[in-house]
């Protein structure tokens, strides 16, 4: 077991740190289980890239230690998209939002997916867009509060790896602030894993989330997910009626579709073959 | 070894590309530029290259961005409704300093406007698209060998002043077929972008040696570890929030093109030496142009065309040498008057500015010109 401080040292940017974050938000969390993910697999620091978008979450990219790159609100994974595509040997990770990924970027997460391209998106979850203050997402629920729904929000939530399995990742899982060894192994299997993946964070936000909700403080959100989250192995045991306030911490899907780097790959050799030929189609 | 070919604007476009080194390309399909994406879907994967259709122009965009920091030359082909799309992310490749080629084949607008007719309405919206202040450089071709040959231009342009370039063609250049001389590899130049050796983790990565332009990060993945931000950083490439490093930055950014303007800014006079009358166009609209003026010059009306090739920064110091001997300028584009608020700009009413112009999808015939020759002509003789 390495200690918080080693790890720190070596995968996070020292001095612009301490973070921007608000006391008792899980992005400061996930970010250390995203760090420890990448040390655990040995991957060379100058071979990782970090994209992030706008918004909470994206302020990671900065204080990782790897190649990183700030982008546009909702276009994180596009640029992924182009550098991987550009450079198939890097291990490119996108770190997102709920509002990032799914409202404004939500396009480009269902075709990214479809593509099964080898990229590693890592939502950080928090069921509401906490940079502008509290304005409801796709992932805040029917029925609950944000600034831009002073009436409660009538809007469906989307459930994000469903969404993304459904469009052709071939790897999803869901973690927690406070599952972090569970986290840890999903985002680690995530990388690790040829194709798509998508790893959705729950990440508590007591200033907005929490507060708007009334879910109490920071360590009551972080209890909630540890009696709500559940191993899939054990998920399946649970009675239908156990099952409606419950979700599986872990994996939740994954396949061997083919991932677009190495098809585009065969896309060349044949457009070589072709080229021998003189055809020009 | 020159070569001769019958190629259509578009292909061209490619062909040029491909020779200054393109090796990316990431679009969406959109008339009048599509032919751009099919030719690069074809020749990229034989050069070992990068085509991707993506979902939409934003997507492309951000991928042909992607690519850059990559280390790829890469170029993204649109028209107007795309080109409206692409802006934020222009806005980011130009205050990060990403190197990239976006392609606007001009269509008739606004909105989805009619596809398949010729304009040139996006002139001020190549300059003025994003939000925010930046510098723009923009270059429009007026015959298909000019876009190979102003494709590879483009790229150079680039890659040495880390910018994206608007490589504005319009429907006219892009759909047309002519005869092409495509130069002797030897005799094009092809400048990439300036590395700095430094491995490791770089704090100074937006740095600039006294006497450059650009900083000189290396490529994501070649063992030199930095921040890339559209937020206002400091050199290390990180945000800032101090108003010195902010202001250090944006005058860096306007000055690396306003301080480059010869290196940057390319004309085509014709027949100006003696003029007293002069058409001021660009992109397609300078072929009617041409033939308007070798007829009013039949005639003995001292005629003369004066066409920007590079229409972003406005060529405006080639301009003034004529001013004190013109007595009417005609601004000929197919808008509304967009270029023609430039020209006037520059002309500071010494010299009496008219216009032809048109916004129905037609095109301009050079005797349309030839009589606003006359016209003016008639007026200097009153």
């Amino acid at each position: 077991m390495i200690k918080t401080s080693d790890l720190v040292f070596r995968t996070m940017r020292i001095d612009h740190l301490p973070h921007i974050w608000c006391p008792g938000c899980g992005n400061g969390i996930l970010m250390r289980d995203v760090a420890a993910a990448i040390d655990n697999l040995k991957l060379r620091q100058e071979k990782v890239v970090i994209v992030s978008g706008i918004g909470c979450s994206s302020r990671a990219a900065g204080y990782l230690d790897f190649n990183t790159i700030h982008t546009t609100h909702g276009r994180a994974i596009p640029f992924a998209t182009g550098i991987k595509l550009a450079s198939p040997e890097l291990e490119v990770i996108v770190i997102t939002g709920d509002g990032d990924c799914t409202a404004i970027g939500g396009n480009h997460l269902i075709h990214a997916a479809r593509r099964n391209i080898e990229i590693t998106v890592i939502v950080f979850n928090n069921n509401i867009y906490g940079m502008t203050g509290g304005q409801y997402s796709p992932t805040t629920p029917a029925g609950e509060w944000g600034t831009t729904a002073p009436y409660g929000n009538i809007d469906r939530q989307f459930d994000i790896p469903q969404l993304a399995a459904d469009a052709g990742a071939s790897y999803t899982a869901r973690g927690t602030a406070y599952h972090t060894q569970q986290t840890i192994k999903a985002i680690q299997d995530g990388i690790a894993h040829p194709g798509f993946s998508l790893i959705d964070c729950y990440s508590p936000c007591p200033t907005y989330y929490g507060r708007k909700n009334k879910k109490g403080s920071a360590v009551d959100m972080m209890k909630y997910q540890r009696d709500h989250g559940v191993p899939a192995e054990q998920y399946a045991k649970l009675s239908d009626e156990e099952k409606t306030d419950k979700f599986i911490v872990g994996k939740l899907s994954q396949n061997e579709y083919p991932g677009y780097t190495q098809l585009y790959q065969q896309l060349i050799e044949r457009s070589q073959e072709r080229s021998q030929k003189k055809v020009y189609l | 070894m020159k070569k001769n070919v019958l190629m259509q604007g578009n292909e061209a476009c490619v062909e040029g590309a491909l020779k200054a080194g393109m090796r990316f390309f990431a679009g969406y399909p959109i008339t009048p530029s599509t032919e751009i994406a099919e030719t690069c879907a074809v020749r990229l994967p034989r050069e070992r290259g990068v085509f991707i259709q993506m979902e939409d122009e934003i997507a492309s965009i951000a991928a042909v961005i992607g690519a850059s920091v990559a280390g790829k030359k890469a170029m993204t082909a649109t028209s107007g409704p795309g080109f409206s799309l692409m802006q934020e992310n222009i806005g980011y490749a130009a205050l990060a300093e990403i190197p990239c080629v976006i392609v606007n084949v001009q269509r008739c607008g606004p909105s989805t406007g009619m596809p398949t007719s010729p304009s040139q309405g996006d002139y001020m919206q190549s300059r003025w698209g994003t939000h925010g202040d930046h510098p723009v450089i923009a270059v429009s071709p007026s015959t298909v060998s000019e876009v190979y040959t102003e494709a590879v231009r483009c790229f150079n342009l680039s890659e040495k002043y880390r910018t994206p370039i608007i490589f504005l063609m319009d429907e006219i250049v892009g759909h047309m077929r002519e005869g092409v001389e495509i130069p002797d590899a030897e005799t094009l130049e092809i400048i990439n972008r300036p590395y700095s050796d430094v491995k490791g983790i770089s704090k100074t990565c937006y740095h600039v040696d006294e006497g450059e332009w650009v900083p000189r990060m290396l490529p994501f993945g070649e063992g030199q570890r930095y921040n890339i931000t559209g937020l206002l950083h400091d050199e290390s490439g990180f945000p800032t929030n101090d108003h010195a490093a902010a202001k250090k930055l944006m005058e860096r950014l306007m000055s690396k093109i306003s301080s480059n303007y010869e290196d940057i800014v390319r004309v085509e006079e014709l027949l100006m030496n003696d003029a007293e009358i002069s058409v001021i166009c660009y992109g397609g609209t300078a072929r009617a142009v041409k033939e308007a003026i070798f007829e009013a010059r039949k005639y003995g009306v001292k005629a003369g065309m004066f066409r920007p090739i590079t229409v972003w920064p406005f060529p405006e110091k080639e301009l003034y040498p004529h001013l004190s001997r013109l007595k009417h300028i005609i601004v000929a584009e197919h808008n509304n008057g967009q270029m023609l608020l430039e020209v006037q700009r520059a002309a500071e009413r010494s010299v009496t500015v008219s216009f032809i112009g048109k916004i129905d999808g037609t095109l301009i015939r050079p005797e349309e010109i030839l009589q606003k020759i006359n016209e003016v002509q008639h007026d200097k003789n009153q």
